[in-house]
Parts: structure tokens; C-alpha cells; sequence
């Protein structure tokens, strides 16, 4: 099992290099790296010293080197718009953006495996045919489009919940966050709905495509013959199983969540890192939108190694694998 | 559910402890209907071994998960009677059902393999299946369960517990199935060909093992298999399906000795330890129809040498001591080894 | 003709006696669902409209002589200065809706075809280069396919848009990066179990040159799952490109996509003045609908279920 891990890390480190070519590629031969680090309005003798600092009169393969040792110290540049660090600035919009991704992946769980459950102990009712019919038009609308219309019935015409902002935060742990408070938890339910509409059609097709091959198994069939309750059969040794795969697609695709809150926090004015990239992107923030690349690779690559552990938590026949003879 | 509104099965008298009268469960599906189990009788006393003996798609197995009432969708049992101690066990409610089965109808599986939830521990296994019947606590289900591995012979039952199923060998997960299955002493255990998919020597001793702890408890036991040398072996009597129906039962001696019915005395001789050395081995010609287009009367009219005319029609199961068999041409005088092939 | 003979045509060249051309019995399958012809009228329509943009538009919307500032914001129904009729009512600049959506589909299919089928092209040749070259080639093409599709599509298309700056080239060339890997990873996949058939070992042992064999012999054989995905990608490319130009990232608001005109109401929808946004929504949802329809019944047809 070791093994494997450092495999998987060494994989991941990989991975990290390829990103961060790519990264230094798109900085600075396809932009003008003088025009990202320095401010435009800076004179021509600031430019100069810029130039010589940053070693730009340098073979590219040192300037890399340099790009590398800047971002292990967490130097990224500074944001022109804050005039702080970038990657500070970023941190700062974390929190926003964990929490809903968080959220949205809790309502695409508690949504998903209840109707996927259902859908596949019952393949033929109407009720199913409804839920999964229901499933395709949570993966092929798009998601700023639903946000519209949450936003229309649910803020406009109806008026239960606020249509954008954060709320009030309150501090835990250190950090402010929404959830802690009842108005923000009301301005966190239609983003975090909205965002969990695509991973909510996934898991509960995940669910119901397990459900309907783990039912036919015989140790379900010697589960019933043991007496156990319906309950008990469906609850621990159905949905243990079907947890496996549901397990890793929310995690894998819990980075695609927080990639896709771009679009949620757009819309719904969540101050996250999400809605600070677009419009950094507008206002072509550089030191921003690197920084932001460089920690969504980390992000991802973090989490790819982190499903890896989980299942293998999960899955006894993953964990023991090199133990056995 | 409570007793008051459930509607109470009529009490039967039998002296076995189970007797299944006419059973008949169909699978329809859109080709058509099979006829997997079409009009099976027979029954099984307290302390005596049944062997139920068949090709696969015989209905064998089916009879069994509809015994202890299992079967499949689109399957159905849509006629007969299942007098279990004096129950019908076709008319019991689904509460009642459950109640009944691991507690005092008890079914081991073939493929031990898929028999055991593979993401749970087998301690998990054990005590849910006690803690289904007995208002016990975790701890004593835990010593129970411990005791209960012990019995079929696992070795430090206690450090075995925390395993998963795929730490075992084949083996070892049918002792753990057959464990389950005698956890709280059932009345009355069916087995669908447990020891199939076990190496030769495995086999001899899961074998020698349930003979002992069937024997030790009194208990009841339908072995359904393929293998006449088990049957011969460890039953008491002998049911021998083709094409979803009885075709010949009996005691186990007599029947494999004098098998009446053809059909019987080509499955005996086609294993191999009842042939001579030298000798050809028998088979039977041809295949089992198509469950779905069976022929008229006797189904093994099609492959059967000695059918004539009178096979078109529907055989009855003719009673002959305490033997019964369904064919109207017996092989009553001939020897097996000359059974036309 | 003997069988061995017959081995050496592609599969879709053998027909037995008496049975159809494969396009047809294609679409004679295809017909059996109500569902799928559904899809299929109304994507035709949709097609249809956007072609004839100009012939059925009420106006020209982007012709600036014809708008009048007075006319803004009006709700559906609304009679404009000169008599004209909005039925979907205006926008902020007096324009027409309708013929705003109209001429919205235009881009927006045109961005999802084009991006569609460029990345075809490219995504196919790579899976194919990958399945036929083997050892370092294959590996180089899979490793980048696999790091490409294990970031989401949206981010990619953000950091390329942001890099290269807004307009419907760009967007395109977004679309075609994130796409293409999809392709071909089912190309490849599909010639690796073709290649192991008969006809192309048979063609490998006449000599027919390595490239001939990739484009007469594998290509044709591979091509209907290629074509599944093509139209479900048409739809994602679309939505994507919507959801780009939404964030303003995507198309110039000198040529609106549906996406950008659903932006454009956006910042009306709180005041009430749904129409701006909604409808542009509305044809753009349909238009997904109508596409994913036709790509399920596609998938079910050619018969390429869990292939990809």
C-alpha cells in the first residue's frame, strides 16, 4: 500500500511540474511578463530594474527556475487591483467558495442517493421514470441558466430567499463563514442548490446504477435469508456497496465544483474565488488569474490523491491489497 | 405488524416438518412464461437429509428460493402450498417471513465466493444475523458469533472475526455461511449445491461437518445438487427434477440402486466412478429443452429411448411403496448397465 | 465470393440479401421513438430558423436604423412607434427580441458545429495516430488526453479565453482544446478493438500503406460513436459557450450568442423585466433539449452504448 502511495504522489508531483510549465508558458511567451509583474503606469527605468530583477535577459530554463522557486515561497506577484499579494487575496475569498462548494455537495448527496435509491428498487414506476427524466435536464441545462430561473421564482416571485450576497458571517475556527449564521445559511441555499443540481444528477445515477447491480447479487439474497430487515438489507449492505463509487465521484468531482462555483457566484454575487477570477479576468489581473491557476492545479492534484485514500478506506479488498500472500 | 391484524395461515397437521404441496412458480416475461417449478410435491422430516437432485435449469434451485420465499422478479409462485410446522408459508405476511427465515428456516448458498458482503467485516455478518432474532446485547452477540465460527471449525475464531470475507478461502467462507445458517439452531436448512464450487477435499470435509451438526441438531435439510455421489453420501431420500417437475423420489438406496424412471438411470450412468474402468461412459442424449417450449406430456419424451405414443400425454406421479416416480415405461426389471443409451 | 473473402470489407460493407443500407435501417430505427422525432422536428426547426435568419426575422436587429430608443424595455406584445409588433417585447437598446434570438441561434449554433466539428477532426486524428503508432506516441497522446479531462471544461475555457481575450475565434479555439480530448479517447478506444478484427489485419498483410488503412479501412468503423459524441458535444460547446459569454468572457457583444443576451436582461430580471432575459434562456434550453434528444436516440440507434 505504501507503495502505491508514493506511486500516486510521485504521479501527482508529475502532474504539478506539467502545470506549472504550462503556467509559465501562457505568463510569459504568450503575455509580456514586464506587463504582468509591473504595473502599467510604471516609467521606462522602473521597467529596466523590473527586467534585471527578475532576470528576464536570462535562458528561459533559468527564468522557469525562478517562476518555480518564487511560487514554492508563495510569491505569485501582486495584484494590481488589491495591491496585496495575489495569492493573499485569494486565500482571503477561500472560505466563501469552500463553503459553498461544501454545501452544494451535501444537497447533490442527501438529493442524489435518496431518488437513486428509489428510482432503482422501483425501475418501473412512474415516479422513477419522472426522477430520471428530471436527471437529464440537470445535466444538460446549463447552470447559469437555472440560476436565472431559481433566482426568478424563488427571490423574485416567490421571496423566500435572497438573490445574492453572502449575509451575515460570523467567525469559527479563525475564519468568517455564512453557514455560521441564520442569514447567511438563507443567502447560501439557492447558490449552493443551484451548484448542486449537475452533482445531484450524477449521484443519483451513479445510486440507481448500482442499485440495480447489486440487488441480483447473492449476498443480498443471504442477507434476506438471514431475517434482516428490508431496512437493513437496502441501508447497510445495498448502500455500503453503492457508497464505493458515489464515494469517489463526489470527491473528483468535488474540484469540478469548485471550478463550476465560477458560474454560481456570477450569478448569485457570492464573494468567493470564483466570482474575484472573472472579474480579474476582466480587468486583466494577472498576478490574479496565475496565482489562481497555480492553486487549482494544487487543489486538484490534492484532491485526486485524497479520493485515492478515501476508497481505500472504503473498499477492503483496495486496502489490503500487498498484505495478502 | 402487529399479530392482531395479520391474517393467520390455517394450521395444518403434518408429521414433517416441511411439506410442499404442488408448488408451481412461473417467471412471465415478455417472450412468455417459464414453468420453472410446475407441480412440485414432496416433504421432509425432522433429522433426515433430502437430496433434490437435477440438471441446472431443472428448477431445483427455484424451488428452494421458493421455499423460503426469495425468488427473484419476474418469478412468482402462483400455485401451491408450503406447510412449514404446520404453516402455509406461501399466505404468511412479509413480517412474519422474516421472522421466520435465518431463525427457523436457514439457506446456504452455492458460490461462497458471493455469499458474504464483501465491504463487511465477518463479525458484522454474524451479529446482525443474531441481533435479527435475539434481543441480545452487542457483547453477548459478539461471544455468540465467536462461538459459532468455532463450531464449524475455524481456527481462532476470535482474531477472525475482524477479517474481511476475502481474507478467507473458499472454504473457510462457506464454514462462515454455514455458521450463519446454524446460528440460532434452524428447524429446517436448505442447501443449493454448497460445496460446487469447493475443491474435492474441501467438499469431503464441509460434508462430513454438516452431517455431523445435522445429525447433532435434529434438524431438517434439502440438499440440492447436480452430484449424485453427494447425494449418495449424505441423504436420506432422493428427489430427482426435470423440466421444473418431480420425475422420480425415493429412498436414496433404492432409487439409485433401481432407478425406475430413465431419466434417473442416465444421470447415474454418466459419472464416471459408477462406470467400469474401460467401459464408455454413459450420457444421456441430447439437451434439456427449452423451458419455454417444452413438450407436450412427458418432457424427457424427446430424449428418452424408450418413449413411444403414450409419452405425449400428461404423466401422473405413480406411487410404488415408498417410491414414486412419473413415467409409463419404468425400467423396472432393467439392470442399470444396460440402459439403452 | 467465399468468407474469407468477405472478411476483408469493413463490417459495413457487407450487407446480407435482402437487408438495407446501413443509413437506412439507421434511420428507420431512429423513427421508432416519439420522443426522438420530436427532438429531431424540432431541432430541424431550430436549424432551420437560424439559416433563415434574415428572411423570417421580424427585423434586423443589429442593423442600427432600424431600432429606436424609445421602444426599450417593452414587454411581450408591445406595438413599437411604427406600428411593429415585439412579441417577446425589447431589450434595453429597443431591439426586438425575437429577431434578437433568432439571430442568437445563428451564433450560437455556428460556435457549437464549428468548434464541434474542428475538434472532431483533431481529436480523431489524434486517437487514431495514438491507437495505430503504439509505444511512445500513444503514451505522449493519452498522458496529455488524460491531464486534459481530469481539469473541468469550464476552467480550461476560462484561462484560455483569459489569456487570449474575448471574440467567437477565440472561442472556438477554447472549445475545440477542452473537446477534443473526448474524441480521442473514444477513437482510439474504438480502433484499438477494430484493429484486432479480421479486414484490418487482412489489409495489414496486403501491404496497403499505414495511412490508407487508417483513413479507408479504420476511420469508416469508428465513425459511430464519433458521431454520438459529436452531437452531444454540439449541445455541451453550446451551453459552455453560453455560459462564457454570460460571465463576459465569451463572444463580443457586437455578434450576441444567446448566452450574452441572457447576460445583457440579466441586470433587468430584478426589476421585473424578465422578458429580456427568459426568453433567450428559454431558446437556448430548448435547443440543448432538442440536441441531447437526438444524440440519446443516436446512442441507442448506432448501437455505441457504454462504448463511450
Amino acid at each position: 500500500m505504501t507503495a502505491s502511495i508514493i506511486r500516486r504522489l510521485i504521479q501527482a508531483i508529475m502532474v504539478m511540474v506539467a502545470m506549472t510549465v504550462i503556467v509559465f508558458m501562457a505568463v510569459n511567451v504568450i503575455g509580456d511578463p514586464v506587463h504582468i509583474l509591473v504595473s502599467p503606469d510604471a516609467d521606462q527605468a522602473e521597467r529596466a530594474r523590473v527586467v534585471q530583477e527578475l532576470g528576464l535577459d536570462r535562458p528561459l530554463w533559468e527564468q522557469y527556475l525562478h517562476f518555480v522557486r518564487g511560487a514554492l515561497e508563495g510569491n505569485l506577484g501582486k495584484s494590481y487591483v488589491y495591491n496585496e499579494s495575489a495569492l493573499k487575496v485569494i486565500v482571503q475569498r477561500l472560505p466563501a467558495t469552500l463553503e459553498l462548494a461544501v454545501c452544494a455537495m451535501l444537497f447533490a448527496v442527501l438529493i442524489g442517493i435518496p431518488l437513486g435509491l428509489y428510482a432503482g428498487l422501483r425501475p418501473h414506476g412512474i415516479m422513477s421514470r419522472i426522477i430520471m427524466t428530471v436527471s437529464i435536464l440537470g445535466f444538460s441545462l446549463p447552470t447559469f441558466w437555472i440560476g436565472m430561473v431559481l433566482i426568478m421564482v424563488f427571490a423574485v416571485e416567490l421571496g423566500w430567499l435572497p438573490s445574492g450576497g453572502r449575509g451575515d458571517t460570523a467567525a469559527f475556527l479563525g475564519v468568517r463563514w455564512a453557514f455560521m449564521t441564520r442569514d447567511g445559511l438563507h443567502h447560501l441555499m439557492l447558490p449552493a442548490f443551484n451548484l448542486a443540481l449537475f452533482n445531484a444528477s450524477l449521484v443519483l445515477r451513479l445510486t440507481r446504477a448500482g442499485v440495480a447491480e447489486i440487488l441480483p447479487l447473492d449476498f443480498i439474497k443471504f442477507a434476506r435469508a438471514k431475517g434482516l430487515t428490508e431496512g437493513r438489507v437496502i441501508g447497510v449492505h445495498v448502500l455500503k456497496n453503492i457508497m464505493i463509487p458515489v464515494v469517489t465521484v463526489v470527491g473528483l468531482e468535488f474540484g469540478s465544483t469548485v471550478a463550476f462555483s465560477v458560474v454560481t457566484e456570477s450569478i448569485f454575487g457570492w464573494p468567493g474565488m470564483g466570482k474575484l477570477i472573472i472579474d480579474s479576468i476582466n480587468v486583466l489581473d494577472r498576478p490574479i488569474i496565475t496565482a489562481y491557476l497555480m492553486i487549482i492545479v494544487v487543489f486538484f492534484v490534492m484532491i485526486n490523491l485524497l479520493v485515492d485514500l478515501i476508497y481505500t478506506a472504503l473498499d477492503p479488498r483496495v486496502r489490503l491489497q500487498g498484505q495478502e500472500p | 405488524m402487529s399479530a392482531s391484524g395479520a391474517v393467520m395461515a390455517p394450521v395444518v397437521k403434518s408429521s414433517a416438518i416441511l411439506e410442499v404441496r404442488d408448488l408451481r412458480t412461473h417467471f412471465v416475461g415478455e417472450t412468455g412464461s417459464v414453468k420453472a417449478v410446475d407441480g412440485v410435491s414432496f416433504s421432509v422430516k425432522r433429522g433426515r437429509v433430502l437430496g433434490l437432485v437435477g440438471e441446472s435449469g431443472s428448477g431445483k434451485s427455484v424451488t428452494g428460493f421458493s421455499i423460503i420465499g426469495l425468488v427473484d422478479p419476474p418469478g412468482r409462485i402462483v400455485g401451491g402450498q408450503v406447510i412449514f410446522d404446520g404453516r402455509d408459508l406461501t399466505r404468511v405476511t412479509r413480517e412474519e417471513m422474516r421472522g421466520l427465515r435465518g431463525r427457523r428456516i436457514a439457506m446456504i448458498f452455492q458460490d461462497p465466493m458471493m455469499t458474504l458482503n464483501p465491504v463487511l467485516r465477518i463479525d458484522t455478518q454474524l451479529i446482525e444475523a443474531i441481533r435479527a432474532h435475539a434481543d441480545v446485547s452487542q457483547a453477548q452477540a459478539r461471544a455468540w458469533a465467536r462461538d459459532a465460527l468455532g463450531m464449524v471449525g475455524i481456527p481462532s475464531p476470535e482474531e477472525r472475526l475482524h477479517a474481511y470475507p476475502h481474507q478467507f478461502s473458499g472454504g473457510m467462507r462457506q464454514r462462515v455461511v454455514i455458521a450463519i445458517a446454524l446460528l440460532h439452531k434452524p428447524d429446517f436448512i436448505i442447501a443449493d449445491e454448497p460445496t460446487t464450487a469447493l475443491d474435492v477435499t474441501i467438499q469431503a470435509q464441509i460434508l462430513a461437518e454438516v452431517q455431523k451438526l445435522v445429525a447433532e441438531s435434529d434438524t431438517a435439510l434439502i440438499w440440492i445438487t447436480h452430484d449424485l455421489a453427494v447425494v449418495s453420501r449424505l441423504a436420506d431420500d432422493i428427489a430427482v427434477m426435470y423440466a421444473g417437475r418431480i420425475v422420480e423420489a425415493g429412498p436414496v438406496a433404492e432409487v439409485l440402486d433401481r432407478p425406475l424412471h430413465p431419466y434417473t438411470a442416465g444421470l447415474i450412468g454418466s459419472v464416471p466412478s459408477r462406470n467400469r474402468r474401460g467401459e464408455r461412459l454413459q450420457q444421456i442424449p441430447g439437451m434439456m429443452p427449452s423451458m419455454l417450449h417444452l413438450p407436450k406430456g412427458c418432457a424427457f419424451r424427446t430424449r428418452c429411448a424408450r418413449a413411444d405414443a403414450a409419452c405425449a400425454a400428461d404423466v401422473p406421479l405413480l406411487p410404488v411403496g415408498d417410491r414414486e416416480y412419473r413415467c409409463f415405461h419404468p425400467l423396472i426389471e432393467v439392470p442399470v448397465t444396460e440402459m439403452p443409451a | 465470393m467465399s468468407a474469407e473473402d468477405l472478411s476483408l470489407l469493413p463490417a459495413s460493407a457487407i450487407l446480407p440479401i435482402g437487408e438495407e443500407a446501413p443509413f437506412r435501417q439507421t434511420a428507420r430505427a431512429y423513427l421508432r421513438s416519439s420522443g426522438a422525432i420530436f427532438g429531431l422536428v424540432l431541432l430541424a426547426s431550430i436549424v432551420g430558423l437560424a439559416l433563415l435568419a434574415p428572411l423570417v426575422a421580424p427585423q434586423n436587429p443589429y442593423d442600427l436604423l432600424q431600432l429606436d430608443i424609445m421602444n426599450s424595455r417593452l414587454p411581450p406584445g408591445s406595438e413599437s412607434t411604427t406600428g411593429m409588433i415585439f412579441w417577446l417585447g425589447t431589450d434595453d437598446q429597443g431591439r426586438d427580441m425575437l429577431s434578437g434570438i433568432i439571430y442568437g441561434l445563428r451564433i450560437s449554433l455556428s460556435v457549437g458545429v464549428s468548434s464541434a466539428l474542428f475538434a472532431t477532426i483533431v481529436g480523431t486524428s489524434a486517437g487514431l495516430i495514438a491507437a495505430y503508432a503504439g509505444r511512445r506516441t500513444e503514451t505522449v497522446i493519452m498522458r496529455i488526453v488524460d491531464l486534459q479531462l481530469s481539469f473541468p471544461a469550464i476552467l480550461v475555457a476560462l484561462m484560455i479565453l483569459a489569456f487570449l481575450g474575448k471574440g467567437i475565434a477565440n472561442v472556438v479555439l477554447a472549445l475545440v482544446i477542452v473537446e477534443w480530448a473526448t474524441y480521442a479517447r473514444a477513437a482510439r478506444a474504438t480502433a484499438l478493438v477494430e484493429r484486432r478484427k479480421e479486414y484490418i489485419e487482412a489489409a495489414e498483410a496486403l501491404a496497403i500503406p499505414r495511412w490508407r488503412i487508417v483513413f479507408t479501412h479504420l476511420l469508416p468503423n469508428c465513425l459511430p460513436p464519433l458521431i454520438v459524441i459529436a452531437t452531444v458535444q454540439v449541445a455541451r460547446a453550446i451551453a459552455l459557450e453560453a455560459t462564457l459569454s454570460f460571465l463576459g468572457l465569451g463572444v463580443p457583444v457586437t455578434e450576441p450568442s444567446l448566452g450574452l443576451l441572457v447576460a445583457n436582461g440579466y441586470q433587468y430580471m430584478l426589476s421585473g423585466m424578465t422578458w429580456i432575459s427568459f426568453y433567450p434562456g428559454v431558446a437556448l434550453l430548448v435547443t440543448v433539449v432538442a440536441i441531447n434528444l437526438v444524440g440519446d436516440r443516436l446512442r441507442d440507434v448506432l448501437n455505441v452504448r457504454g462504448r463511450i
